[in-house]
């Protein structure tokens, strides 16, 4: 039997550069940072007090505020994206859509670490007797696919993967799975986070994985650049729909791309340090799904986030997984313009690859003003200016603490 | 300064998400205002907080419309 084939059908994006799709694309590709000082709370005792925060944002919009008033911000932003994504692909105006085919995946790397923050305090303070009935429902990782198939009656496979900064990839490449096997026609698939708290930052900077380049914000994030000093924090959520070829073309749908390969790998090697066997095995893996060869790809949305080592180890691993062909590619991280959004980067950045090949343009990497060939970053990062150029296929990349991999391949449809 | 009725039925508006209108003194938290197991406790918190007492939760389960809210925060409060 050949597996169903499965295309993208709708996109949905909270983040730092834009709270819908059209904004944050439309600044992507202006090279616009998203990151700024952080205005949650007071970040003054904090190494780092830059963050990529969402602004302007109302979830009103999207439900009731007694409801929203129920959850943290991470289900905020992925029941937003959700829902953008579902509209945008149209689902609500089919007659007769089969909801029990319907399904959600949608993770988050910590989930609500503001609420737990707020929540430990209130225990601290008041006892026991302080800690809200909404507490748990509104912290669990998992909640956000729940609201979306409460809100939609969507009865098919609920659920979220946890696996830190590559959730958002993993999740989409599952749920294609899914799809494939045939457990579901249609999966609202992505990633998002809100982690932009003081436990949060405080935790990422203990770990000194956080840019302390607090005097200027919006050259923070500066992957391959020299300077580059660590991540900076994102927050918000991409989320797709995925839905099988046939079923999307029987109904008319609008294809943005296929997703035609997944690949995952660990690296079994450090919890927080890379290495560049595990995520080229990854993307290797993924394009032996694709069933194409390196020299198909032209553009890579890399993981990219700013780190000394990590940006030096991902190039190599480029090397290793394209060969000779990792000269020709097109690669860029957008978590220059986004910061990191950790489990909803591989969400956002899944969209960003999907439109890099809907509209045959390569996003910039911003802040690279020496790019750093010496520590081996000498690959081309299609610098501070987008690309317009022919792109047939597209990968996304994402690594995550504990070693684990997952790399997208979206093609041209 | 408000009377307890008004303020038990500005945070039942405000915990349920009903307008204050619907709030009568005979409306029962579930079966009126359509609150589930998390609103009512969620619900005894918030006038707690208001009221600054401590509802044990014995009888927090026997109030469940919102005469039987004033009812105890009349006869509790300033203790």
């Amino acid at each position: 039997m050949s597996r169903r084939r499965v295309v993208v059908t709708g996109l949905g994006h909270v983040a730092p550069v834009g709270n819908d799709v059209a904004t944050g694309w439309a600044n992507i590709v202006a090279g616009k940072s998203g990151i700024g000082t952080i205005t949650r709370f007071d970040a003054s005792d904090l190494a780092c007090q830059i963050a990529g925060e969402v602004r302007d944002f109302d979830i009103t919009q999207y439900i009731s505020a007694k409801d929203a008033r129920r959850m943290d911000l991470f289900i905020h932003y992925g029941i937003a994206a959700a829902l953008q994504a579902v509209a945008d692909a149209g689902l609500d105006d089919i007659p007769g859509l089969d909801k029990t085919r319907v399904g959600v995946n949608i993770g988050s790397g910590i989930g609500g670490l503001p609420l737990i923050e707020e929540t430990g305090v209130e225990l601290q303070n008041g006892g026991p007797r302080k800690i809200g009935p909404f507490f748990i429902p509104g912290s669990l990782i998992n909640l956000i696919a729940g609201h979306v198939t409460i809100l939609k009656g969507y009865q098919g496979p609920s659920y979220g993967i946890v696996s830190a900064c590559t959730t958002g990839a993993h999740c989409i490449g599952d749920a294609a799975r899914l799809i494939q096997y045939g457990d579901a026609d249609i999966m609202v698939a992505g990633g998002s986070e809100g982690a932009i708290a003081r436990l949060g930052i405080g935790g990422f900077a203990a770990m000194k994985a956080l840019s302390t380049r607090n005097d200027d914000p919006a050259t923070s994030s500066r992957p391959w650049d020299k300077g580059r000093d660590g991540f900076v924090m994102g927050e918000g959520a991409g989320v797709v729909v995925l839905e099988d070829y046939e079923h999307a073309k029987a109904r008319g749908a609008r294809i943005y791309a296929e997703l035609i390969g997944f690949g995952m790998s660990s690296d079994a090697h450090h919890i927080t340090a890379p290495n560049a066997d595990g995520p080229a095995r990854g993307v290797k893996n993924a394009l032996r799904d694709a069933g194409i060869n390196p020299d198909e790809v032209q553009y890579v949305n890399a993981h990219g986030t700013s780190t000394p080592l990590g940006d030096a180890n991902e190039t190599e691993a480029l090397k290793m997984a394209f060969g000779a062909h990792a000269s020709k590619l097109a690669i860029s991280s957008t978590k220059s313009m986004t910061g990191h959004l950790l489990g909803g980067a591989g969400g956002v950045e899944a969209v960003y690859s999907i439109l890099a090949v809907h509209n045959q343009v390569a996003p910039p990497t911003i802040n690279l003003f020496e790019q750093d060939v010496e520590g081996g970053c000498d690959l081309d990062y299609v610098p501070n200016t987008a690309r317009e150029m022919p792109i047939n296929v597209a990968i996304s990349n994402s690594f995550g603490f504990g070693g684990t991999n997952g790399t997208l391949v979206f093609r041209r449809i | 300064m408000e009377n307890i009725e008004q303020r038990v039925k500005k945070i039942v508006a405000e915990q349920l998400g009903v307008n204050e209108a619907e709030v009568k003194n005979e409306s029962s938290f579930v079966d009126d205002l359509g609150a589930d197991s998390l609103d009512t406790v969620e619900l005894v918190m918030a006038l707690e907080e208001e009221f600054e007492c401590e509802i044990p939760d014995e009888e927090a389960e026997k109030i469940t419309t919102v005469q039987q809210a004033i009812d105890y925060v009349s006869a509790h409060l300033n203790k």
